[in-house]
């Protein structure tokens, strides 16, 4: 990496030229995805969907180093509050998708209250507990459509209704772009750089005068109002909710992603929810994988079996991030980036 | 208000349930203490296991015995396996780093026992029926629960005499208190740390193989016995083996007393809200001492 010489160089949105140019590409595929790819809109979607949740996700356990394994939990309760509002109260979709951010927030508070004195398994424990009670209550309560769910008819703006996938795509992917930038900005921030203090060691953080227990529950909130807003955005995309979409292994697979893209950093996010979304959806036809697909076709036994190969190769990409690459996808990129830096040395 | 025979019939209930609760938060605690790791892929560990134990006795046709001693073994190179070639490996032993390693390893093997197995329920029978029952004093109890009982309670003594008067288990105990000093005094960690991992994985085998016979085999059958004996385990605190088991009867007899007199369907919630709301008292769970972390 080069040297920055001033702070406003580490601040600034995109330093040099190379990345306001890989910035300026990211942005005119984002725009023109639904133009090159049209059959796998709702793929691209999805990716976008859950690159929101993975970007909240990494703030929590990348930036302040606190696991969440119940974060489908906040999903669920954004998806939910969106629809109700949307349904029932008709009240046009953005302000519902805020309420639906603003009520998971509050349950991120909720939840921050007993984490702030749990750590490592007993965190695990208590963030896992919460996961598994919002969807078990959410199939319970009735008007919620139990455990059938409820449907969805499109994003009712107010003025328009937009309910075609390009649409609901531009929608999605522009929420997302913004809330990158803004996890970006909030990690570079004093308060990312207080979540990082607490990430690497919460006793030196305190004695440099860092409040712990707001930064925490900061931390706690920031990220379940970015999972409480994919969830609406969720819900609207499938054109329905119930509560079985918001199993405790989903959370896990949002720990995943970050886990595989890299923690600690918002490009990480981006690949790695992009990589596991991929995976997810494409183990029904297996011998799409790239390179290795005929294989693993070959391996398999009858299609119903093939979303077991999905979870195999997730897990082994875990384990080799652990055992081999810390940083995730992430770290392969700066890997490869700083060969080429100092290329031929 | 019940009477004292529905009291007595709803202790041995919880008592049943409890000890594969026990038996989880057992095996996840014996991991704990070695090695700090919370061990997330205790249940599909189990439950791969058992499936051995399944193939081995419809596809070979082989008795029981056989079935049983063939998983537990499988059980216990898996373990250190998973030991030898992935948490001795990590490049950055953190917490966080090994609970991803254990959920990478969950991942893997719940894939692989529904790739490899099919995905589809089947009954897996133990030589105890569910169905036939004996009553001792009043209580009705079926053969399947009175050899959870026994097989449990026979497993935990065993475990207890282990660490308690083996020249192996001393060891362990010394590793586990200060690893550093049992170093000095000539005790390989690496291989404390690889057998506890191998006995924790045939405690968690046989939990699994004692309560498949209740609900069919697939390869989600131990995820609800994991959060719960992961759930006893930090009520009872990690650091302590006796409070981990009576967190599993503790949390079985409220799991049960809640459902008996309020709803079925919330029993886990409220289960699982109990041990925040403890957790937030005793952040260390009920048994085990709470040490203040330093620099």
């Amino acid at each position: 990496m080069d040297m920055k010489r001033h702070h406003y160089e580490d601040v600034q949105f995109l330093h040099g030229w190379a990345n306001k140019f890989w910035f300026a590409v990211f942005v005119v595929l984002v725009i023109a995805a639904p133009y090159m790819f049209p059959a796998q809109l709702f793929l691209i979607s999805l990716i976008g969907v859950n690159i929101i949740i993975a970007l909240g996700l990494n703030i929590l356990t990348g930036n302040t180093g606190q696991i969440s394994l119940g974060h489908a939990g906040f999903v669920a309760i954004g998806a939910y509050t969106t629809v109700v509002l949307m349904q029932s109260w008709m009240i046009p979709f953005p302000a519902a998708l805020i309420a639906g951010g603003i009520l998971a927030m509050l349950f991120g508070v909720i939840l921050a209250l007993p984490a702030l004195r749990l750590e490592g398994p007993y965190l695990a424990i208590a963030t896992l507990a919460f996961g598994i009670a919002i969807k078990i209550i959410l199939g319970n309560i009735p008007g919620l459509g139990g455990h059938n769910g409820i449907s969805v008819i499109g994003m009712d703006l107010g003025f328009t209704m937009i309910t075609s996938e390009v649409g609901i795509y531009y929608v999605i992917a522009g929420i997302a772009l913004v809330m990158g930038i803004a996890a970006r900005n909030i990690v570079k921030s004093r308060v990312g750089r207080a979540f990082q203090a607490i990430r690497d060691s919460d006793i030196a953080a305190s004695a440099a005068g860092i409040n712990l227990a707001g930064y925490k529950t900061m931390s706690f909130m920031i990220s379940a109002f970015y999972a409480g807003i994919a969830g609406g955005l969720w819900a609207v995309l499938l054109g329905y909710i119930n509560p079985n979409m918001f199993e405790f292994v989903v959370s896990i697979e949002y720990f995943a992603m970050v886990v595989v893209g890299g923690l600690g950093f918002v490009a990480g996010s981006v690949m790695g929810a992009a990589a596991v979304t991929y995976l997810r959806v494409n183990s029904d036809n297996l011998n799409s994988v790239p390179v290795i697909g005929w294989l693993l076709d070959l391996m398999s036994i009858d299609l119903t079996v093939q979303t077991g190969v999905t979870w195999v190769i997730t897990g082994i990409v875990l384990i080799l991030v652990v055992v081999l690459e810390p940083l995730g996808l992430y770290g392969i990129w700066l890997r490869i980036k700083i060969y080429w830096r100092t290329w031929p040395f | 208000m019940m009477d004292f025979s529905e009291i007595v019939t709803l202790i041995v209930r919880s008592v049943e349930t409890g000890s594969i609760y026990a038996l989880v938060g057992l095996a996840m605690g014996i991991i704990y203490k070695a090695s700090e790791v919370p061990n997330f892929a205790q249940g599909e560990m189990a439950t791969f296991s058992t499936f051995i134990a399944f193939m081995v006795l419809t596809v070979h046709g082989a008795p029981f015995y056989v079935a049983f001693v063939v998983s537990l073994l499988f059980a216990y190179i898996l373990g250190i396996a998973f030991e030898f070639l992935c948490v001795r490996r990590a490049k950055n032993p953190t917490i966080l780093s090994m609970i991803i390693l254990t959920i990478g390893l969950q991942m893997v093997l719940y894939g692989l026992s529904g790739w490899v197995f099919g995905t589809e329920q089947r009954a897996f029978r133990l030589p105890f029926s569910q169905f036939e029952t004996v009553e001792i004093g009043g209580v009705v109890i079926s053969h399947l629960g009175l050899a959870t009982i026994i097989a449990s309670f026979v497993l935990m003594c065993l475990i207890y005499w282990f660490l308690e008067h083996t020249k192996t288990g001393l060891a362990m105990r010394a590793s586990q208190q200060n690893s550093m000093a049992a170093r000095i005094n000539g005790i390989s960690s690496n291989r404390v740390v690889n057998l506890s991992f191998g006995i924790s994985s045939i405690v968690g085998a046989i939990a699994a193989m004692l309560f498949a016979p209740i609900i069919t085999l697939s390869p989600d059958l131990m995820w609800d016995p994991l959060l719960k004996g992961f759930a006893a385990a930090v009520l009872g605190g990690f650091a302590s083996l006796p409070g981990i088991v009576f967190g599993g009867y503790i949390l079985a007899l409220i799991e049960n007393l809640f459902g008996l007199w309020f709803s079925l369907e919330y029993k886990s919630v409220v289960a699982m809200g109990i041990i925040v709301l403890v957790l937030y008292i005793k952040p260390s769970g009920l048994f085990s001492k709470h040490y203040q972390r330093k620099v």
